[in-house]
């Protein structure tokens, strides 16, 4: 599903995006089949009642004294046979496009959701979480809200208006002829109206987007906003784009509103034709007052759903500029898929090579401009450098969230483009610098890397990351939970149990990305007993500041301004007194 | 609705004029059919020639038109109503959130105050929109048949009232047994912005592991929970429309019989049953329209009660009068006194066990200490130790629960917060660069111009990398600064916390991603440009603390060690060992 996405022309037109929505309804086409019979007859129904109410009257109609009431009842008993099937039907219809309207959101949700597991990380740098958010919980709303009471309406006011048409056209044709006319001139204002509304409903879904964006980002560093006494200032940039959304929802609104009233004026205008033409009409002798008085009943019944249609109008509008947006988010190119003939790598060794390898995050800014490194199975590579040198550029291509422009990274001498990205990933196991924890209990966040952990393993893993006896002092132990925005627990414990994580993940390979760097140096030294045991035989990619951590690493790769500039192991790097030998006296001075 | 209300009363007055415009515009609409049944009843018959028919056609177009004028100005100036009290809700409820207390923000939680923005007051925005055209048709239809009923038959309209009250009860209630189901859609829908932004700001973590399918099964499982309870919450609000017109016809049918029973006995005419069943219609519809509102009244409740919940929290950790405060126990710029603190100790019932910190018992055990002005305070301690703690309570983001804080001889609960937090200059170890320019970044709304930029950025050890992009500090930052290397980003941070020559400079872990190089170089420069700044440095490599005239071992909340290096090497055996670890490791 989400490969056609991407393969799919982004939708210029409203009629593509429309048909791309209503392409969401086909799981229920079955069902929305059946809601229209029903509405039919449910439309039937609503006429039948009323005749029956008259055929009862003519029987009452008899006058004091005279009134059948055996007919009378008997058209009383089908009038509420009737009713209560109607209302039964109305019922019915509405539970079943509620059930499909929410159904069809949570798709919607699902599908963008899913399609953001897919992109590729540096989405997220350019887009804000909270303007990713406001499509699911604005744009799919307003999406989801259109297609519940809207579709079934249009399509079941479509019987009525045909059936209608049809009728005053056996009465009158050249008063039918006049209503017609009013057709396009409907049309046309449709069209101009849809011309003038969709860019501005476009523009308030936007602005939304944006607001949360800020309001996401803002309210995720309020504690420095506060600190630098910066709230104010945040709260006149709000304003501006507070106001910019309120505009925004204004500026489309103030012509959506327009659509209803003008749409009955449009076809009250025909009534006024039809009074206007029928009375000329009776008066040259061409048509007799009944048929006039039945024509206008019917033009009214014909009437009746293009004025219900008109309010829906504005609805839908909003609706396809909103899923234009959400549509464009399901559009985002994707991670690369994998090679049809990719691989798993399986029982990595854990060899690993890089032979002139280029890359920069945007083009034209080249970060490694030709890296070479060849990491023995087993071995401890460390990468140092200054700030800024490209180091977790490296991790980053090892962990394929990035290709290289040009070059090759090989695993067990094995092309990583060529084998599948998954199983690339699995061959490491990853501690980062920036923490993540998720809302869950403690127990959740530890075994997130192993499905099926059991308690004594997940133990075993927070003992040797020297969490566990903080863990034993919370009331609820492993069960406590724990959250990104909690924020009463600490950046260090954070990180102790991600490694704890990356200790039972348990993968050939492993990549420490300044690890400890928050830890406190009494327990990062106990950890790294645990971790040198971890780390027998395996790979192991190590960035690390504290350059004494990788004294005993067997291969050190100095980085500076993306270019290897020296290699070798520490007794080497030291006896050749070059950069290394100053990164490493840097410490004492 | 008490916040609906609140914020739609200061347009009182213009609202009535809405509803006005919107009743005459009501009021012409309803003519239309009836001029065209006069024209065809009475003027077409009567009519000699087309004029007087002319006439008539040329009186409906005119209502045509007036009725389109009024309806659009109606609903127009309904938007502006409807675009300014969203806007004053949005407004309020940002900058309370903006203001929480950091108790406030652990209890209501992000994700919670990003949906109540977002999808709550849209959801009031649209009611208040729709309520000023919507809520006039539907009561004058409803009115208007049952007045009219009543004139013509009193005895067949009693039917009518009798029924009347018991569908709007009914109605009313379904609608008020709504508002705790959509309560509850809205919290699912917290759920749902919970995981997606987890899951966006974990990413790299949920790649690594390959855990996509994990995510978005558990993302899924959410999302139907939400599914389903929409599909209750409107399945419920579905049930009095059907029910209503079922009454409304059950009624009907009884004005046929009993109808037939009067014509029978002489008291009424055959044909006035016949205006009644169109009347009914007009109730029919009159009642409908009152149900959708009363539907969507139930919805925009619950959101406007959960944006009340949030705007209305009380302001927390305002100044107290400086004369029910003692005074400082002596001279300084950072006093603790006797401080004892844990996070939470006062959160209601239902939010224990939620987080963690109200469980770390005791974050801060009877802490004391002094900085002069001008001197500089080191922190060590193991993880979890209490150090973050104490720049909470020096800035006065959570008071203490024994205890005084002291900043510059004055209690923190006398200052205003501003006055208070525009002392420091700070780097938090979790710390954030927003979506922005390099510039406002670090200057952060505050007056700072390109020299003490750039000073900022060279004592920080910035300048070099900024300046190496084309547009220098008027490089954009990524989102939470992705595009800056972990220590590209604390230099950054510490650039924000030297640029206004802070009085007090408070930096928690934040050389951790430079390396030893740079890090020494930024303790020179502060050390030589920011001399007089009072400075508080938390950190694990004792390094970086090694040169403060005191020095605080932390141990599970509680003061193990205090003096300078020297001092403690001799005294504190645990320091010591911290000592010798680090330097065994790198001297060896």
């Amino acid at each position: 599903m989400a490969r056609r996405d991407t393969v799919m022309k982004k939708p210029k037109d409203a009629r593509g995006t429309l048909r791309r929505l209503l392409a969401y309804l086909g799981p229920w086409k079955y069902v929305i089949f059946g809601v229209l019979v029903l509405s039919l007859c449910s439309n039937l129904l609503n006429l039948w009642g009323p005749s029956l109410a008259g055929s009862a009257i003519r029987e009452a109609a008899a006058g004091p004294g005279k009134v059948n009431f055996d007919a009378v009842w008997h058209y009383a008993g089908l009038m509420l046979i009737c009713y209560a099937g109607s209302a039964l039907l109305g019922f019915g219809i509405s539970l079943t496009m509620t059930f499909v309207s929410r159904q069809m959101a949570r798709r919607l949700r699902q599908d963008v959701f899913d399609k953001l597991m897919r992109l590729p990380v540096g989405y997220f740098d350019r887009h804000q979480a909270g303007d990713i958010i406001s499509r699911v919980s604005y744009d799919i709303d307003v999406i989801s809200t259109c297609m519940a009471t809207d579709v079934v309406q249009i399509l079941s006011s479509l019987v009525t208006v045909v059936g209608s048409l049809a009728m005053m056209v056996s009465i009158s044709l050249p008063l039918s002829a006049l209503t017609l006319v009013t057709v396009p001139v409907a049309v046309t204002y449709t069209v101009y109206m849809r011309k003038k509304t969709q860019p501005r409903y476009a523009r308030r879904s936007r602005s939304y987007g944006v607001m949360n964006g800020f309001v996401e980002e803002m309210l995720s560093g309020q504690k420095t906003i506060l600190a630098y006494a910066y709230e104010n200032r945040v709260d006149e940039r709000f304003r501006e784009i507070n106001l910019d959304a309120a505009d925004a929802f204004s500026d489309a609104e103030h012509y959506g509103v327009t659509i209803g009233p003008t749409m009955s004026a449009i076809n009250n205008l025909g009534l006024s034709l039809i009074g206007l033409l029928g009375g000329i009409m009776y008066l040259n002798g061409a048509i007799d007052l009944g048929r006039i008085s039945s024509f206008v009943l019917y033009s009214r019944k014909f009437a009746g759903p293009i004025n219900a249609i008109a309010e829906i109008f504005n609805e839908l509008f909003s609706a396809l500029a909103a899923s234009e947006r959400v549509f464009t988010l399901l559009d985002e190119e994707e991670e690369a898929a994998d090679a049809p003939d990719a691989q798993a790598i399986a029982d990595v060794r854990g060899r690993v090579d890089a032979e002139h390898v280029v890359f920069g995050y945007e083009m034209g800014k080249t970060i490694l401009h030709d890296l070479n490194l060849q990491a023995e199975a087993g071995k401890l590579i460390a990468i140092v450098g200054p700030t800024g040198a490209g180091k977790t550029t490296i991790i980053n291509l090892l962990m394929r969230f990035y290709d290289p422009d040009s070059g090759v990274i090989r695993i067990d001498g094995r092309d990583i483009r060529t084998a599948v990205r998954r199983s690339v990933r699995g061959a490491y196991a990853m501690v980062l610098q920036d923490t993540w924890v998720f809302h869950g209990t403690i127990y959740e966040n530890i075994a997130y890397g192993k499905e099926n952990a059991t308690m004594d393993e997940v133990v075993a893993a927070a003992k040797a990351a020297r969490i566990h006896p903080f863990i034993m002092r919370l009331p609820l132990g492993y069960d406590t939970v724990i959250s990104e925005d909690g924020g009463n627990i600490s950046k260090g414990q954070k990180q102790l149990l991600t490694i704890a994580r990356a200790m039972l993940y348990d993968a050939p390979m492993l990549i420490l990305d300044e690890a400890t760097s928050n830890v406190d140096t009494a327990t990062e030294r106990e950890i790294q007993k645990a971790m040198r045991e971890l780390m027998k035989q395996k790979t192991c990619f190590v960035i690390a500041h504290r350059l004494s951590t990788i004294e005993n690493a067997d291969l050190i790769l100095v980085l500076r301004d993306g270019d290897v500039v020296e290699q070798g192991t520490h007794r080497e790097l030291m006896d050749k007194k070059g950069f290394y030998h100053q990164l490493y006296a840097a410490q004492f001075e | 609705m008490k916040l609906i209300w609140r914020y739609v009363r200061p347009y009182g007055k213009f609202v009535l004029l809405v509803m006005l415009i919107k009743l005459m515009g009501t009021g012409t609409e309803l003519l239309i059919p009836y001029a065209l049944e006069h024209l065809l009843d009475h003027v077409i018959p009567a009519a000699g020639n087309a004029w007087p028919v002319a006439a008539w056609g040329g009186i409906m177009l005119g209502l045509t038109l007036i009725t389109r004028v009024l309806n659009v100005t109606a609903n127009r100036m309904s938007v502006r109503v409807a675009r300014d009290a969203a806007f004053a809700v949005r407004r309020d409820l940002f900058h309370t959130a903006l203001n929480l207390s950091g108790r406030q923000m652990d209890r209501v939680g992000l994700p919670s105050l990003i949906s109540r923005m977002t999808s709550d007051t849209y959801n009031v925005q649209s009611f208040v929109r729709m309520i000023q055209t919507m809520g006039i048709r539907a009561p004058i239809m409803l009115v208007g048949g049952i007045a009219i009923t009543l004139t013509m038959d009193t005895g067949l309209a009693a039917i009518l009232c009798v029924m009347a009250p018991v569908m709007t009860a009914l109605v009313v209630f379904v609608s008020w047994k709504g508002i705790p189901l959509f309560n509850e859609v809205q919290r699912r829908m917290d759920t749902l912005v919970r995981l997606m932004r987890e899951s966006i700001t974990g990413i790299r973590v949920v790649k690594a592991l390959s855990k996509e399918d994990y995510e978005e099964r558990r993302y899924g499982e959410a999302n139907g929970r939400m599914a389903r309870q929409e599909i209750k919450a409107n399945v419920v609000m579905s049930l009095p429309g059907p029910i209503v017109t079922l009454f409304l016809n059950v009624g009907l049918t009884l004005v046929v019989l009993v109808g037939a029973r009067r014509v029978n006995d002489g008291f009424t005419a055959p044909g006035v049953i016949l205006a009644f069943l169109t009347y009914f219609n007009m109730i029919l519809m009159g009642v409908m329209g009152l149900n959708r509102i009363f539907m969507m009244m139930s919805k925009a409740n619950a959101s406007a009660n959960r944006i009340a919940e949030a705007v209305d929290m009380p302001e927390e950790l305002t100044p107290l009068p400086e004369d029910r405060l003692a005074p400082a126990p002596g001279d300084g710029a950072l006093i603790f006194d006797h401080v004892t603190f844990n996070y939470d100790a006062d959160s209601p019932q239902e939010a224990r066990g939620q987080f963690l910190g109200e469980q770390r018992q005791q974050c801060l055990k009877d802490i004391s200490f002094r900085v002069p002005r001008g001197g500089s305070l080191g922190i060590i301690g193991a993880t979890g130790s209490g150090k973050t703690s104490i720049v909470n309570l020096l800035m006065r983001f959570y008071d203490p629960q024994e205890g005084h804080v002291f900043v510059d001889g004055r209690d923190v609960r006398a200052y205003h917060r501003d006055e208070l937090h525009r002392k420091f200059g700070v780097v938090f170890q979790n710390d954030v660069i927003f979506a922005d320019t390099i510039r406002e970044n670090v200057s952060f709304g505050r007056e700072i111009g390109d020299g003490m930029l750039e000073r900022a950025a060279q004592d920080a050890m910035a300048r070099d990398f900024i300046e190496e992009y084309e547009d220098a500090y008027d490089h954009r930052a990524a989102i939470r600064g992705a595009n800056f290397s972990g220590g590209q980003k604390q230099r950054l941070l510490i650039a924000r916390a030297l640029a206004a020559k802070p009085e007090i400079l408070i930096l928690d872990d934040a050389s951790s991603a430079l390396d030893y190089r740079t890090d020494a170089a930024l303790r020179r420069a502060i050390r030589e440009h920011h001399a007089d700044a009072t400075t508080v440095v938390i950190a694990q490599r004792v390094s970086s603390i090694l040169a403060m005239d005191e020095i605080l071992v932390l141990h599970e909340g509680a003061m193990i060690g205090r003096g300078t290096h020297e001092a403690l090497l001799a005294s504190c055996p645990e320091y010591r060992e911290i000592y010798r670890t680090q330097m065994s490791e790198e001297v060896e």
